[in-house]
């Protein structure tokens, strides 16, 4: 070619703004049905090899005996196993490589699942590479080339790469043989990059170097740094040789080990660390045998590192000598199966309790056949384990994980049995203990408790009839009639759902319905329960908020010759608890709301200074790289979810729960590593700062820039009789007044990181996985919390930047020891859930990003936060109280409501009168 | 001297003529009509062979290029959709496809003259177009045997290039590999290309031209608007965009991805509407403006124009408007 005809794409010229020129940036694109972008934010990039005659000998054998069909199934696992890029290799001497590349190629390239991602041509002979090249659509990688063989040969290699329009692998690899020191791998990379980059302007960010990863601990001493050399060569290349990647074959580095998955599991995950952290972002890597960093033991991390880092003369035989002891003890670990030598109702009793699925389906199919009946099995095998694992919750030797993981084993068991059971036609003497029938109320969304308390009921052999989430009332009660369910469990997480719980009991009164209702949910409360709903129904009622009192309560209820005593007993403590209660209510003090204005928070603003934002007006975060959550992420409300009481990162120690609690974290960091290598969740935002003041004392009047259009947000104030100097607070109190003539600013957001939770959820729920099923929807719960963390100091650090010299851990994040606050409506310093319909408007948070209110203003996705930002450093949160009728007709006057719709609204936060 | 076309690219909206074939059916040309005198005895029917027509009825294809100049086109299109020998197979027509683009190129650029040559404030400008072929060389036309493939990248590259050249030799300014379906035809097309740059010594501008086929604004071969221009991105083109398929409003969100993440020209030239039931596009060139004015205000496109179904009235509409504009921003390779 020709270099001064040829058309060159320079950088952009600079009349384009920086926004334009963002899409020029040197980022390798690879493409195969949908695009692969590789940026420096990006996580590693993990290329599938079971594709690889050379390292799969199954994939080898499928293609000598000319199996395609199941080579191809091989291809697929490895995308759905996350695999970023499908590395594709036929050099083997009885294979016609050539002809088995075109086929095989044409083949996955048919198959939408597996050609979504980009492939990766490697041979060793150049027209094995043309060949595949001549076949792909999308822009592959082709691994590889060399100098092996001298410049000429690998510039005419790369001219044709180049026009065939594909990256490029460069082996370290020259005239004079493969490099095998630091300096070697500099030299050769340094001058490929030369010649690609200047002689065949080849763009530089289509080169990827692959520097070899050679053993380490071999015994030869020349090869102890062989594992440093690669890392510092690594970061040499990508500091120098600017925008080029770096990859390479991790497995190698710990092939004198092989047999000792331990060892070699740390090493890979060693290596890794320290490589990626120089540079490395692409590999193959088989996440089997991977152990995640955090979790090598500290003497076994500390041995290898000594190797692979090249830190002391003797590291190679401490690590043999460590390595014999971990041999020994994986054995007793992992091949520890002499259980499987006890008795059928031990091994099925075992694998309940420890949660086992593995042998469950033989262990059952083995009890059908000596049963008489299939369902016997259930009624007698399972049972007994599960009376084991419901007495050992109900002692607390057992934690809720735990016998979540004993539930899917459950499962298991009994869809093996179904099929036998319906053939059998006793279905219906299956003997559940009784039907309990679940239901997130009508215009809530959030579910985890509910599901938890299902599962738990569930393994104590209540047959569970789910209606899931926004459930209206008339179709809980009909499927409660239809199914002669023997109790009824009504859960919900937002204010506007206790309404809705009152409303049910009614409505169940109204048709003479006797079943026991079951109350649970983080705003349920006893009081509430015994005041609101317990009087309108004429049967039991209880609240229950979690699952082990779940099974005592529904047990009780049950239990005929209990049941009778005990619902009258429930009856008699709701009432006096409701009495004492309201006694109680009526015994605290409330001023007037005139009073309470008199004595509001009066801030100086002429002393203090408000920060101009930088940018006024709306903002939208389409797809935030979930990787940037993982620090925000408060852990302990995840644990609360599991009913593991503790503070994090505490409770991973703490005597009781410490053991459960840390498996539990382990499985949450492995499904969060997928959620976000594999982008499982989307995580998006829109939020806004806008001018704005305090007018007629409580409110806030709003100004969308672009529209010019006012909003207003309406607040509440405290009117609770305080001490004498203590303030009457409402929100309003920390925006300068208009009449003070201040500009001042507010601002509001919402954060989702919940879509794609639903369909995983269900994905899990078929498989019968609850364990995941509610872990995916609890993490989805903490990434949108740790979003909007993130965002809000994005907020005061950046887009507002009243805070730019903010410097705080997570912890103190956490402790709330920003400046500035972000109250959320529904929560306590402003209960009323309308305020969010004003925030949607605004910051048209539907049509912006997708998140939707429901009829009771709850956020679908349930994964969701919105609230304001006050950026006054006096701001702080409160909670609102009770307010009075006073309040109430005057603020349904301010937000032109009825006085019913406010009352409904704010029913929880009203004075009794 | 004559503006280049890539300063024009800077200065203002290009506009792309409509469709040929649309104007042909105007003239109702019969079999005979399509033979001439010089096929009357050919032993294979050649009503539809529309690129033919360059030798048979030149007069018409000079009219029609004329009519689109005259509508305020700045490029008009070779009649040459179809020229290459997979594609000429149909009627055994493989040995005439270096005389059919030689000559449709050679009227073309007659025209295009003459009209420069009236106007020269306003240069006109010949673009050598390049269709996909009827193969696929990603996908198999037999759902029995996926592995299969009814077209070589090899076929295509030695069939683009004999296309190519005789293009080149006929005198077009710009080459437009358009309505991809299949990327990997297209590759085989630019593949060629390059190839006779390099041996020519030359250098032309080349526009890419991608086709988005459903709803799911993938490719007929399943890629993505984002896949597709980055299978492509070796190649540097003048312009990159959508054509056919669509009306001009569907092709809205796809061109805001190219627009989004290409720093280059973009173009579009989009059908009138989608087919009616009896698979005529009669969309007016009013409603067709209409719909382009939001690619205008949206800033998505530097070279608008039209396909199927459209007529010189359409991109007399289209070029009225857009000289209301500023082009959108883009990189100009040089």
């Amino acid at each position: 070619m020709n270099p001064k005809k040829q058309h060159i794409v320079q950088d952009p010229p600079s009349f384009l703004s920086s926004e334009d020129r963002n899409v020029d940036k040197k980022h390798l694109k690879l493409a195969g049905l949908e695009p692969l972008i590789v940026t420096p934010e990006s996580n590693f990039i993990n290329v599938g090899e079971r594709t690889n005659v050379a390292g799969s000998r199954k994939f080898l054998r499928l293609i000598k005996e000319g199996k395609f069909d199941e080579a191809v199934d091989i291809a697929r696992h490895q995308v759905e196993g996350g695999a970023q890029i499908i590395d594709v290799n036929m050099d083997d001497g009885l294979i016609d490589g050539k002809e088995a590349m075109v086929k095989y190629l044409n083949l996955i390239l048919a198959e939408p699942d597996i050609a979504r991602v980009p492939i990766m041509i490697d041979s060793s002979k150049w027209e094995i590479i043309e060949a595949g090249l001549r076949v792909v659509q999308g822009k592959c990688v082709v691994n590889s080339i060399s100098l092996k063989e001298g410049e000429q040969e690998f510039i005419r290699q790369a001219q044709l790469i180049r026009r065939y329009g594909a990256a490029v692998i460069v082996m370290a690899f020259d005239e004079k043989g493969q490099a095998d020191n630091y300096d070697r791998r500099l030299e050769i990379a340094s001058r490929s990059y030369d010649i690609l980059v200047n002689k065949v302007k080849f763009p530089p960010e289509d080169i990827i170097f692959d520097l070899n990863i050679f053993p380490v601990a071999t015994g030869m001493d020349e090869h102890n740094r062989n594992a440093v050399d690669f890392i510092e060569a690594t970061k040499w290349v990508r500091e120098n040789l600017p925008h080029c990647s770096v990859s390479g074959g991790v497995s190698n580095v710990s092939f004198s080990f092989r047999g000792n998955d331990t060892v070699r599991e740390a090493m890979h995950s060693v290596f890794l660390y320290h490589a990626i952290k120089a540079g490395m972002n692409i590999g193959i890597v088989n996440p089997a045998l991977l152990e995640v960093y955090d979790d090598i033991p500290k003497d076994l991390l500390e041995q290898v590192e000594d190797v692979i880092l090249n830190r002391r003369p003797d590291a190679t035989e401490r690590l043999l000598e460590f390595a014999e002891k971990v041999v020994g003890k994986t054995r007793e670990n992992k091949q520890d199966l002499s259980w499987r030598e006890e008795g059928l109702q031990d091994r099925i009793t075992r694998a309940l309790v420890k949660g086992i699925d593995q042998y469950i389906v033989a262990d059952v199919e083995e009890a059908r056949q000596l049963a008489t009946k299939p369902i016997e099995v259930i009624e007698g095998h399972l049972m007994n384990g599960m009376n084991v694992v419901g007495d050992l919750f109900g002692s607390g030797k057992m934690f809720l994980p735990q016998v979540v993981k004993s539930a899917r084993v459950m499962k298991k068991a009994v869809a093996h049995l179904t099929p036998f059971i319906e053939a059998s036609k006793d279905a219906t003497s299956r003997g559940a203990a009784g039907k309990i029938l679940m239901a997130t109320v009508k215009g809530d969304v959030h579910d985890i408790g509910k599901n938890i308390v299902s599962v738990v009921l569930a393994c104590n052999n209540y047959e569970i009839i789910d209606l899931g989430v926004m459930v209206p009332p008339e179709k809980i009660i009909q499927k409660a009639i239809e199914e002669q369910v023997d109790i009824i469990g009504l859960s919900g997480l937002i204010t506007p759902s206790l309404d809705e719980m009152v409303f049910l009991a009614k409505e169940m009164q109204r048709k003479n319905i006797t079943v026991p209702l079951l109350i649970g949910g983080a705003t349920t409360s006893k009081a509430h329960t015994a005041v609101k709903i317990d009087p309108q129904y004429g049967a039991a009622v209880v609240h229950v908020n979690d699952a082990s009192r779940a099974v005592t309560v529904v047990g009780d209820l049950l239990q005929k010759e209990r049941s009778q005593g005990y619902k009258e007993q429930l009856k008699s403590e709701y009432e006096s608890f409701r009495n004492k209660f309201l006694e109680r209510g009526k015994r605290k003090e409330y001023i007037s709301i005139h009073d309470a204005r008199k004595n509001k928070k009066f801030l100086s603003w002429k002393t203090s200074k408000i920060v101009k934002p930088k940018k006024l007006g709306t903002q939208i975060i389409e797809e935030l790289d979930l990787k940037l959550l993982r620090p925000f992420i408060d852990w302990s409300p995840f644990f609360r979810s599991w009913e593991l009481h503790g503070k994090y990162p505490e409770i991973l120690a703490d005597a009781v729960v410490g053991e459960q609690a840390t498996e539990l974290f382990k499985d949450a960091q492995k499904m969060l590593d997928e959620i976000i290598e594999k982008k499982l969740l989307q995580a998006k935002a829109v939020f806004g700062i806008y001018s704005a003041n305090t007018i007629n004392e409580d409110d806030i009047e709003v100004i969308d820039p672009v529209s010019g259009k006012k909003f207003i947000f309406h607040t509440l104030r405290q009117q609770l009789k305080k001490k004498k100097g203590v303030p009457h607070l409402a929100l309003a109190d920390f925006m300068a007044p208009k009449k003070d003539g201040a500009k001042d600013y507010i601002g509001c957001f919402c954060v989702t990181a919940g879509f794609g939770t639903q369909e995983l959820a269900q994905e899990y729920e078929k498989a019968m996985d609850d364990y995941n099923a509610i872990m995916i929807k609890a993490l989805a719960d903490r990434l949108a919390e740790a979003f909007a963390e993130y965002l809000h100091l994005e907020v005061r650090t950046n887009h507002w930047g009243y805070a730019a010299e903010e410097t705080l851990s997570n912890e103190e994040l956490i402790k709330e020891a920003y400046k500035g606050i972000r109250p959320a409506p529904g929560y306590p310093a402003c209960p009323d859930h309308l305020e969010k319909e004003t925030i949607w408007e605004l910051l048209k948070v539907k049509q912006s990003i997708g998140v939707k209110l429901t009829e009771s203003l709850a956020m679908w996705p349930a994964a969701s936060v919105s609230g304001y930002y006050f950026a006054h450093p006096e701001a702080r949160y409160f909670g609102l109280g009770k307010i009075g009728q006073d309040q109430l007709k005057d603020y349904a006057k301010r937000k032109g409501i009825s006085l019913e719709m406010a009352q409904k609204w704010l029913a929880p936060n009203l004075v009794e009168e | 001297m004559m503006k280049r076309i890539e300063e024009l690219l800077e200065e203002r909206i290009l506009v792309l003529d409509g469709a040929m074939g649309t104007m042909l059916q105007q003239y109702k040309f019969t079999e005979t009509d399509f033979r001439g005198v010089r096929f009357k005895d050919w032993p294979h029917p050649l009503q539809g062979n529309n690129d033919l027509l360059s030798l048979t009825q030149p007069q018409a294809i000079a009219e029609i290029h004329q009519k689109y100049f005259e509508a305020g086109a700045d490029i008009v299109e070779t009649n040459t959709f179809s020229g290459t020998s997979i594609a000429m197979a149909d009627y055994h027509m493989e040995d005439l496809v270096y005389e059919l683009n030689f000559e449709s190129a050679r009227i073309a650029k007659e025209v295009a003259v003459k009209c420069t040559a009236r106007e020269p404030q306003k240069p006109r400008f010949v673009a050598g177009s390049i269709g996909p072929t009827n193969k696929t060389a990603s996908m198999s036309p037999d759902v029995n045997d996926p592995g299969f493939r009814a077209v070589s990248f090899e076929d295509l590259r030695l069939a683009y290039r004999e296309q190519v050249e005789a293009l080149l030799d006929g005198g077009v300014d710009l080459l437009l590999v358009e309505t991809v379906f299949d990327t990997l035809n297209a590759k085989a097309a630019l593949f060629a290309i390059e190839e006779v740059k390099e041996e020519r010594g030359i250098s032309v501008p080349i526009m890419i031209s991608g086709t988005i086929t459903d709803a799911s604004g993938r490719t007929l071969s399943g890629q993505t608007a984002e896949s597709f221009l980055i299978s492509v991105s070796h190649i540097p083109f003048l312009s990159v965009g959508f054509n056919c398929a669509l009306g001009a409003s569907q092709l809205v969100p796809h061109l805001e991805i190219l627009s989004a993440k290409t720093p280059l020209a973009v173009s579009a030239h989009p059908n009138a509407g989608l087919p009616n039931a009896f698979g005529e596009y009669d969309q007016s060139p009013e409603e067709m403006a209409f719909q382009i004015n939001e690619y205008l205000e949206k800033s998505l496109v530097n070279i608008v124009g039209g396909c199927c179904g459209t007529t010189p009235a359409h991109i007399k509409a289209i070029a009225k408007l857009v000289q209301e504009f500023a082009p959108r921003k883009c990189l100009i390779s040089v």
